[in-house]
């Protein structure tokens, strides 16, 4: 059994017990224990079920590379399922649970997958399930999908919140263990900003465990020692519980640090996402063990042996009383040696290299462990838990030898570089024979835009394994990133002695000459079922690309992406293809590291202020008087002000026949407001628009259409002149941001030379029309600025004061009525409508919003940007002739527009259309004529583009598209409805009501 | 070819499944052939396959610059869908996906069709207008599509938010019939047919050179040697522009990276696909758990397939206010794929200034759906040396001519 040991564990504070559940069942642990090293210290090996054959799984490492051992942690909205519990540290009130399981852990139905294996190999389900058809949706894949996923869906919305923080450093260092530690000795005193980040919560990495001395000291010691020096140089900052999770272009890195995970209820964020923008960035990121190919060694207990001995001495928790140790190297011989020192059993270690270790093998000897050379593990015994093993010759086929009664199995297949930050971004590996990795080739790094590296790697992640050699790369790596950053070096020595260690042998399969039975049992990816027989499938089927056997078995495609499973799967493949492993290659290395919470990537932006809110200045107002509210762009506008008992439907009616019969008044705050200004701003609006800008005159108003190259339609507005070199160009609400950088565009690319400078002048100003007969009474009510028709005639406008509110009026409609849109200092804004809304009182004003805008403007025939323009529509097919200016040499959009397809005259026109019943036209539908096209589909002649009951008129109006529509009045057109009835409509002028203009122009 | 069924699945438990062959036959080029189609992805193997089943063309050679499916087939969210606005288009996405239904038998190789539905949110007003016209359209054009209500779409996605603070849910485009498939099976699905017919798929050979002779395609040259040829058919989506330069004309493209990202793996919690415009971000839930998201393009050209971060963080926030819960949710994985787009986003599918040479470029961010139906057009046009009406209105002169095909009318996101 595992459990907690008498003494030991560096990172425990066994004065403070925490109390935990793991499901339902209450356990203890200690602060600084991580969830998988309090479960095994309680005898909890088995944690989870793999994802399609529902295999018992036990916890085989003790990091970031852990592939079984995931829970789902905490309930209602702090529900997460897929925690790793190798990283998870614990607190008191934890609850786990173990997932994919049904009815429980220890009895699952899902087995069942297991005993039919032999039918499921890689891949099977592409051969299968293809008959009958339907059966695939309703019946297999129902199933597949139940079985497979792993925890389940969280069910509230997120009870806890998130943060972003941006860091801009010359030097970013991602690894706190000694090769970090050291590099970063060089950059104290450089004069550089220097960050260094370690994603556990304890710094010095690996060493410390190994019972490491440098510089002539314990490594605890020499660690505690750096750090505090580190500490204390101003320019660096040291972070733990940071994560370097992506390197991306330019040197920009993704940091994913917990803050609230261990501490909830302390009402911290629980995670933090640094952006961070680094001139260098060194990892040092280490390595990671690399399982043995045995069969059985996904039985719980067999583990990694360097995890089974970071729990003995990081967290005094012995994984099992009798460890058994195989290897193909020396270092598996330290976690005998810790065991054994301990007080537990080793019953042996089984060294597949014929000549067994050096310095580590005599002491284990010394010790009195039992060392078999030679040899392998033939088979693993055990379900739930591992009762012993079948040792055989390495070189044979794996007849039983010897059966040797354990618990544990520590298993070592060497180390691998972590290389993925260094892989994200472009940085490409070189395979190393002697220690059988891939290791970064310092000559195609990751490159910034001079062509320069911007990321370097120092340590055993850059492939040096011995502690010794870890050292001096790393100072080497330090000084050099350093001078990289543009920094200063200091100088860095730091030693530690050589260790006698024998050559490690690559073993890629154990025994040699596996029989299939055996390579059925050995599993390579422990989460996704993966076995050295999928992936030999795969080859013998012709998935030779090593992107084809991943897609195809699934290799390395589980949550822990392939750290543990990627290497052996691919000298797998390399074997049965009967290449060198560096011509197989390695899958892509794609960010993040590890998984990192959606709710850190959105951050704070959530609920309300998930995207920018922008509000009128009278937002508050027109919510206290019951606006429905609708999203414009970022912004919210009224879509009407609903009275007691209203329907939204009627407050839009009467919104439009109290403006058309008394006054009315429209938030036209949103409107896009571009002030052009320069000596060559005519020239400018000229080339922007396809009407004339440059002989408006100073004091007067014009309106506009822009099109894009294309010659289509994409804004029209206002344009008023306000003084010689100014114009005011209104846009469309949606429009205001693209238009805007449309103007810049141009300036920037095309016309740089030009004297004209675009701002954005929108938030400055709040704007109200003032709309209705009574219009021009209640502002000369409120006094001031002389709106009479003389003073101020339709399309002028003219600036002064009204009510004592510095204020310019337009003389503009958009509804057909008398009307005046006055922009006052958005500060203003509330006043001006407060004032408005008190002198229009005795005529009867009321509020109206868009819906109603939209209905009156429909109502005179006004085309509106994205109702009867949709990016294909150019102005000549909506009538607009007249303002597009013949004189003109050139405007954006005029070569477009005299293309063949532009000038056809069976483009379809803008026309009015009437229903024969007085109904509303559907809205969106199309006007049908005889027959199909080649392709099946009916022909249609055009469509309904806006659509609405008029409240004026009592009857459905709508403005169309339609194929010669112009020369077609009077004619009816079918428009089918999608219940499959039609609807008949006349073709008519667009302009429904005061067709001469005389309400505008009073 | 030995057939794919439960049955063999089981005779060859029984034999260490021993007997399965290569699922296609790795050849060298041969001196020359009938049809050489550059680029083994979804739509040039697709284009090969109906050249054989409704030409009877098979002395065919694939040749791909790396391994087969592994550009936007292999990277693509998976989405197959038809609701499209303009006629052109939804023919040909519609015939696209009625070839989707049927296709694991027509290769007899399970790609995994799942007709699981797809709801496209409307939440401006602006937006029910839009879907309100493409459902009129699509009633005409025979692809059947619905717009419901938010209570349906609840319904049929109890996962999503309804009526957020910011943008409400007002209804759905609702395609029952869309669905995904398994992106992957779908190009080792045409491979193992067309190898079957007899085709050569030659992977790892990269076409360095068109030759050509009196205004003719002749063959290509390529790191496995010269290959003659009667026809070429170009596909090869991001690296379009690159072979049209070898044959010596222009394509009205841009290359952008496309981003992409799954969550870790949970139980079943989704069945459909979701399409949020407004905010940006659309979610689908794999066979295997993940929730499949992709967003937007980046706002610069490229040819790197390599994710950024930018635009992923725009996505997550979009589909956490639709989907609350994937905040407790982690990302496993973010990729890029490199999209060619065009002018009008819709596809080029037509006969190129070089005679005997066709290309079939331009899918942008929305190829894998049409990758059926394309090659059918495609060996249509290859086969006769004319566009057949599927294909008609694709060809490049529209962009002379103003012609477009724009679809950003109805939805402005990648999809």
């Amino acid at each position: 059994m595992s459990t907690r040991l008498a003494n030991g564990g560096r990172l425990v504070n066994r004065d403070r017990a925490v109390s935990f559940s793991f499901n339902g069942k209450q356990m203890r642990g200690f602060e600084g224990d991580t969830l998988a090293s309090a479960l095994l210290a309680g005898d909890q090996m088995l944690v989870g079920r793999s994802f399609k054959y529902h295999r018992p799984r036990g916890i085989v490492a003790s990091g970031a590379e852990e592939p079984n051992g995931l829970v789902n942690l905490g309930s209602g909205d702090m529900f997460e399922p897929n925690a790793r519990v190798t990283t998870t540290e614990v607190f008191d009130g934890l609850q786990a649970g173990s997932q994919n399981h049904w009815p429980s852990l220890e009895f699952d139905v899902g087995a069942v997958n297991a005993k039919l294996s032999r039918f499921l190999p890689a891949g099977f389900y592409y051969k299968m399930f293809i008959h009958p058809r339907p059966l695939w949706k309703h019946v297999y894949e129902p199933f597949i999908r139940q079985s497979a996923g792993l925890g389940k869906a969280p069910k509230d919305r997120d009870g806890e919140r998130y943060e972003h923080f941006y860091a801009h450093v010359d030097l970013l260092i991602i690894g706190g263990g000694i090769a970090g530690l050291v590099a970063a000795k060089a950059a104290i005193g450089s004069g550089l900003r220097v960050l260094v980040v370690e994603q556990t919560a304890a710094w010095g990495g690996r060493a410390p465990v190994d019972g490491a001395e440098i510089d002539g000291m314990p490594a605890d010691q020499w660690v505690a020692q750096t750090v505090a020096e580190l500490d204390a140089a101003e320019n660096i900052e040291m972070r733990t519980r940071l994560m370097g999770a992506g390197v991306y272009d330019h040197g920009y890195v993704l940091g994913y640090e917990r803050i609230g995970d261990h501490q909830p209820g302390a009402s911290l964020p629980k995670h933090r996402l640094w952006r961070i923008r680094a001139g260098h960035v060194l990892t040092a990121t280490g390595a990671i063990e690399r399982p043995l190919s045995f069969a059985g060694n996904d039985v719980p207990g067999v583990m990694l042996a360097s995890a089974v001995r970071d729990y003995a001495v990081n967290f005094g928790v012995s994984a099992g009383d009798r460890t058994v140790v195989v290897t193909n190297n020396d270092d598996a011989y330290r976690t005998a040696l810790v065991m054994k020192e301990a007080g537990l059993d080793v019953p042996a270690i089984i060294d597949a290299r014929d000549g067994g270790a050096g310095a580590l093998g005599a002491e284990a000897e010394a010790a009195g462990i039992r060392v078999l050379k030679g040899k392998g593990i033939a088979k693993v015994k055990g379900g739930k838990r591992v009762t012993g093993v079948a040792t055989c010759a390495m070189a044979g086929e794996g007849t039983p030898q010897e059966e040797i009664a354990c618990d544990v199995v520590a298993m070592s297949g060497g180390w691998s570089p972590v290389v993925h930050l260094w892989s994200h971004c472009g940085g490409k590996l070189l395979w190393d024979e002697h220690h059988a990795f891939f290791r970064p080739d310092p000559e195609r790094a990751p490159t910034g835009a001079a062509g320069e590296a911007f990321v370097s790697v120092a340590g055993s992640a850059n492939g040096a394994m011995a502690l010794a050699n870890v050292v001096v790369d790393a100072a080497a790596q330090g000084v050099a990133a350093v001078k990289a950053a543009g920094g200063k070096a200091a100088k860095v020595a730091v030693k530690a002695e050589a260790e006698d260690m024998a050559a490690m042998a690559p073993v890629w399969m154990m025994p040699q000459g596996a029989k299939y039975e055996l390579r059925t049992k050995m599993w390579l990816d422990y989460q996704n079922d993966v076995k050295v027989s999928d992936v030999q499938l795969a080859a013998q089927e012709g998935f030779e690309s090593v992107e084809h056997t991943k897609r195809y078995t699934t290799l390395g495609m589980a949550t822990d992406q392939g750290k543990l499973s990627n290497i052996n799967g691919l000298a797998i493949l390399s074997d049965a293809l009967n290449q060198p492993i560096p011509q197989t290659g390695t899958t892509t290395f794609r960010p993040p590291y590890t998984p990192i919470s959606m709710g850190a990537i959105a951050g704070e932006a959530r609920d309300t202020i998930f995207q920018p809110l922008r509000k009128t200045p009278m937002h508050e107002w027109h919510d206290a008087h019951g606006a429905h509210w609708e999203p414009v762009g970022h912004w919210r506008r009224a879509y009407c002000f609903q009275q007691p008992g209203e329907s939204v439907e009627d407050a839009v009616q009467r919104e439009v026949k109290n403006t058309r019969e008394k006054l009315g008044l429209l938030d036209a705050s949103t409107l896009g407001k571009l002030i052009v200004k320069g000596p060559d701003a005519g020239k400018f609006l000229d080339m922007l628009y396809t009407n004339m800008m440059s002989t408006l005159k100073v004091g007067r108003c014009r309106y506009g259409l822009m099109c894009s190259e294309n010659g289509f339609l994409m804004d029209d507005g206002v344009v008023a002149r306000l003084s010689e070199d100014t114009f005011l160009c209104h846009t469309t609400s949606g429009g205001a941001d693209h238009i805007h950088a449309h103007m810049e565009e141009w300036l920037q690319t095309e016309w740089w030379d030009w004297k004209v400078w675009v701002v954005n002048a929108t938030e400055q100003y709040a704007q109200v029309a003032v709309v209705g007969p009574k219009a021009r009474k209640v502002l000369q009510k409120l006094g001031g600025l002389d709106v009479s028709r003389d003073a101020l005639p339709f399309m002028g406008w003219a600036e002064g004061e009204i009510a004592g509110i510095p204020a310019r009026a337009f003389r503009i409609s958009f509804s057909g009525e008398l009307s005046y849109e006055i922009a006052v200092p958005a500060n203003y804004g509330q006043a001006f409508w407060d004032k408005l809304i008190e002198a229009g009182e005795e005529f009867g004003v009321m509020p109206y919003g868009t819906e109603a805008l939209h209905i009156m403007r429909a109502e005179k025939g006004f085309i509106m940007i994205g109702d009867e323009t949709d990016g294909t529509v150019i102005p000549q097919d909506l009538e607009l002739n007249w303002a597009i200016s013949k004189k003109k040499e050139d405007f954006i959009g005029k070569r477009g527009q005299e293309r063949v397809h532009m000038t056809d005259p069976d483009r379809w026109k803008l026309v009015g259309l009437k229903t024969v019943d007085g109904s509303v036209l559907p809205d969106g539908a199309y006007a049908v004529s005889e027959g199909s096209n080649a392709n099946g589909q009916r022909n249609v002649i055009g469509r309904v583009t806006s659509t609405y009951h008029s409240p004026t008129l009592d009857r459905g109006i709508a403005m169309g598209l339609v194929k010669h529509g112009p020369d077609r009045m009077g004619e009816r057109l079918e428009f089918p409805k999608v219940d499959g009835t039609s609807v008949h409509a006349e073709i008519c002028d667009p302009v429904f009501f005061d067709r001469e203009g005389e309400k505008q122009d009073v | 070819m030995k057939r794919y069924s439960a049955f063999a699945v089981a005779r060859e438990a029984f034999r260490h499944h021993a007997g399965w062959e290569r699922a296609w036959r790795n050849p060298e080029p041969k001196k020359s052939y009938d049809v050489i189609i550059i680029g083994a992805g979804g739509h040039g193997l697709a284009t090969a396959f109906w050249l054989g089943k409704n030409h009877g063309i098979t002395n065919v050679a694939v040749i791909e610059k790396g391994w087969l499916g592994g550009g936007n087939t292999g990277r693509n969210t998976t989405i197959i869908r038809s609701n499209y606005l303009q006629d052109p288009s939804a023919a040909i996405y519609e015939k696209s996906r009625s070839l989707y239904e049927t296709m694991s038998q027509d290769v007899n190789y399970n790609i995994m069709f799942s007709p699981r539905g797809v709801m496209m949110l409307a939440q401006t007003h602006h937006e029910v207008r839009g879907y309100l016209r493409t459902e009129h359209a699509n009633n005409l054009q025979g692809v059947a599509t619905t717009f419901v209500g938010p209570e349906k779409v609840k319904e049929l996605c109890p996962i999503i938010n309804i009526d957020g603070p910011r943008y409400p849910v007002l209804g759905a485009l609702w395609q029952p019939r869309g669905g995904t498939a398994r992106h992957d099976a779908v190009a080792w699905g045409y491979a193992r047919a067309c190898s079957d017919m007899g085709m050569d798929i030659i992977q790892q050979c990269e076409v360095t050179g068109v030759r050509q002779q009196g205004g003719q395609v002749t063959g290509v040259d390529t790191t496995k040697g010269a290959i003659d040829c009667k026809k070429l058919g170009i596909v090869v989506a991001g690296h379009s522009g690159v072979l049209a330069d070898m044959a010596g004309f222009r394509l009205p493209l841009e290359s952008v990276a496309l981003q992409a990202l799954v969550s870790e793996p949970i139980k079943p919690c989704m069945d459909v696909v979701v399409m949020a415009n407004t905010v940006h971000g659309y979610m689908s839930q794999s066979d295997k758990g993940e929730m499949v998201i992709g967003g937007g393009t980046d706002g610069y050209n490229n040819y790197t397939q390599r994710g950024s971060f930018h635009h992923i963080e725009e996505t997550v926030r979009a589909l956490i206010e639709t989907f609350p819960m994937i905040s407790r949710l982690k990302m496993l994985r973010q990729w890029g794929g490199i999209v060619d787009v065009t002018g009008d986003r819709s596809p080029i599918i037509g006969k190129t200034p070089l005679g005997n040479c066709f290309i079939n470029c331009g899918w942008g961010t929305g190829g894998f759906k049409a990758i059926p139906g394309s090659g059918w057009a495609t060996a249509e046009m290859i086969a006769k040396g004319e566009p057949g009406p599927l294909a008609a209105e694709f060809g490049m002169d529209r962009f002379k001519e103003g012609r477009f095909i724009d679809e950003s009318v109805a939805a402005g996101v990648a999809h």
